[in-house]
């Protein structure tokens, strides 16, 4: 009943019928073509360009980031990064087959967990589809893989980012995201750690999603 | 839902005497127009932006009945559900009734205009149902029982001594004699106590910044991950919003989120940016099982083919209300309407009449300057006028001023008679005036003199001195 009123006071605003099926049909085909509107230049680099340039945004929004040679340096890397930030050695991994071949049992102090974070994981590690060097943005859809609590529950979260997989813009992302299929029912675009300037204005990090978000760079393949 | 708009000039009066708001107003409106003047200096392609995000929006609104076909069709294909609905009534019915069926008790809320718009927190209480707002700003409103005075800041208007004392009186579970050393730490106790609420509700309810019609998807944008635990957590996601916020598909959207978080708070990209697609999937671990869009006209489509179409394309990024000067002087709770600044005064008296809101379009000093920093490049001024004219044609502006401006018309389209009196009046007032060089008091100017001294004219009116440069090239 709404609609139908809803698509009336529309039609009689537009001065016309429901739109004629040639119409229609252009209309469809323009939101299928994916045009791209404008890009910004800045994130069209070469590989080396784009993996500096998000690593120069993830910082300057208040991230952290390693380069990694390899994923047997994961253990290793993520050990000290909690070491130094004073955090119990103890993550909960999301259960992605490119997490699952990291080499954790040469690294036997640090408790790995596989699976949903719950209320009561400090830490997570998760696995990004794709970075957008343009804004230094993590591309995080969601899969059976790719936990969302794992993103936004722990107060640490320690990503893993194939350099390879750092794209110029989100359109490159989103272009790729369509080749494997139908939209994901999350897709979460995170650009940092959380925070909040509701308190006077004043930027405190740490809100409601992590207080920290550390990004982990494998440069070589395997 | 506050109502008190006819009470402008009375609010904006205590809103200036106010100097806890002053302070705020003071501490807030340089920054917000810095940060976005430094977001918008790094990339070039910004203006060119605003372009493309206008058109964007013109497109989609042209030809919004066949979006929000497909939109509807899509969301349908990803098991969703929407809810069309025309009025405020309509809408707060379907979310109960929706958290009914979820047999919830507690809803958690992100940050939702919408929901504003149409008093939902009150319904829901009222029927017995616990509304918990998370977004930082919002929920120390709810505990204060205020109404928001910013789009995005919510509570920018409130002291930090004030979060405390509200927090001392609402937390009474924690010790009494705790200390809040720094603002972090009153951020560390709402984000506790907020935890405990999201992993308890039912229902999860967001708005939605944009919509995307291709594949039936809601966007949201948050920077303190409030939206997206929201949207996680319950079992239910019910997203309310309005039918304005379509875009045809995902490229369109992009191109949004572009000039979004720049015009609002300076980021080139908010945190959190979450495209929510329908329910949870085959295999997954998380997410909602339930999803649902409450999809609200409340007098958008009337808009629809009048001069104020082009109110349709507002993304509610509050640029235009960080740069009013009026907005800056009173802050939003003297508006009184939902939606404050220039973007709420020519859309408020679209939503709840122009008897209501007749003084709203006349709170401009018509600088430009809201205009001139739209992402999408509403006209607002012009908007306004027209909303000056009808509420002239209506009859609702006070006999003297009516005729004031009767008397003023009369000259202003009789050339000749308008430079001879304003000649007339310049001449005198200068010889009145040239002792003292202005004047204290002048009669039918008691509002303006009241406030600061009229100077006295010296020489002639601006169209003589033209004329007579003219005359001597």
């Amino acid at each position: 009943m709404s609609r139908d009123a809803i698509m009336a006071a529309l039609q009689r605003g537009l001065k016309r019928g429901p739109l004629p099926a040639d119409q229609q049909a252009m209309l469809a085909a323009r939101t299928v073509l994916h045009h791209r509107h404008l890009i910004p230049a800045r994130g069209q680099l070469d590989l080396a360009g784009r993996v500096k340039l998000f690593a120069h945004y993830v910082e300057r929004e208040f991230g952290t980031v390693t380069q990694l040679p390899n994923i047997a340096a994961v253990p290793q890397a993520i050990s000290t990064y909690l070491a130094q930030q004073n955090i119990a050695p103890s993550v909960v991994v999301s259960p992605h087959p490119a997490l699952e071949q990291i080499p954790f049992h040469a690294s036997p102090m640090l408790q790995v967990r596989y699976g949903v974070a719950t209320a009561h994981d400090a830490v997570s590690l998760q696995v990004a589809f794709a970075g957008v060097a343009e804004t230094g943005t993590l591309v995080l859809p969601s899969a059976p893989t790719r936990p969302v609590k794992n993103n936004l529950l722990p107060d640490t979260a320690i990503v893993l980012l194939r350099a390879v997989d750092i794209l110029a813009c989100y359109e490159d992302a989103f272009d790729r995201l369509r080749l494997e299929g139908a939209m994901p029912r999350s897709v979460m675009l995170i650009t940092g750690p959380s925070r909040s300037a509701d308190i006077e204005q004043t930027l405190e990090l740490g809100a409601h999603g992590p207080r920290r978000l550390h990004v982990l760079i494998i440069d070589g393949q395997g | 839902m506050l109502q008190s708009s006819e009470a402008f000039v009375g609010n904006a009066t205590t809103a200036m005497a106010d100097a806890g708001l002053q302070r705020a107003l003071a501490r807030a409106k340089p920054q917000f127009a810095k940060k976005r003047q430094a977001a918008v200096d790094k990339l070039p392609e910004f203006e060119a932006l605003r372009d493309i995000a206008a058109g964007i929006k013109d497109h989609t609104i042209t030809h919004l009945d066949y979006y929000l076909e497909v939109y509807a069709n899509a969301v349908a294909r990803s098991g969703g559900v929407v809810h069309w609905c025309s009025t405020a009534q309509d809408a707060r019915e379907a979310v109960l009734n929706i958290c009914r069926k979820a047999g919830a008790k507690t809803v958690t809320k992100g940050k939702s205009m919408v929901t504003e718009e149409i008093g939902l927190n009150d319904y829901l209480q009222a029927n017995a149902i616990t509304p918990v707002e998370t977004d930082l700003g919002e929920y120390i409103l709810q505990l204060r029982r205020e109404p928001p005075s910013h789009i995005i800041g919510p509570a920018f208007h409130l002291n930090r001594e004030q979060w405390e004392e509200s927090f001392r009186e609402h937390h009474t579970q924690l010790a009494p004699e705790r200390v809040f050393h720094e603002r972090r730490d009153i951020l560390t106790e709402a984000r506790g106590i907020l935890r405990e609420k999201f992993l308890a509700a039912d229902v999860g309810i967001t708005g939605a910044n944009f919509l995307i019609a291709e594949t039936g998807t809601s966007v949201i944008v948050t920077n303190e991950g409030n939206g997206d635990l929201t949207q996680t957590l319950p079992r239910v996601h019910v997203v309310v919003t309005g039918i304005e916020k379509l875009v045809p598909n995902i490229e369109d959207c992009l191109a949004m989120l572009r000039v979004l978080a720049r015009s609002a708070t300076g980021q080139d990209m908010s945190v959190y940016t979450t495209f929510s697609t329908g329910g949870r999937r085959v295999g997954d671990l998380d997410g909602p099982e339930e999803y649902h869009v409450v999809l609200l006209d409340n007098g958008r489509s009337g808009m629809v083919g009048t001069p104020f179409q082009d109110m349709l394309r507002c993304i509610r990024c509050a640029a235009c209300m960080n740069h009013c000067p009026v907005y800056g002087a009173v802050g939003g709770h003297a508006y009184g309407t939902t939606y404050p600044g220039p973007m709420g005064a020519v859309l408020s008296p679209m939503l709840q009449g122009i008897e209501a809101t007749q003084h709203l379009p006349n709170a401009s000093t018509f600088c430009g300057k809201c205009e001139s920093v739209c992402p999408v490049k509403i006209p607002l001024p012009n908007l306004m006028r027209h909303w000056r004219e009808r509420e002239f044609e209506r009859h609702l502006q006070p006999t003297g001023m009516r005729y004031g401006l009767g008397l003023w018309a009369w000259f202003a389209k009789r050339p000749m008679m308008y430079r001879l009196g304003m000649r007339a009046a310049a001449v005198g007032l200068g010889l009145l005036g040239r002792k003292r060089g202005f004047f204290g008091k002048l009669p039918l100017a008691g509002g303006w003199t009241a406030g600061r001294d009229f100077p006295a004219p010296e020489g002639d009116t601006f169209f003589a001195k033209y004329v007579a440069t003219q005359r001597n090239r």
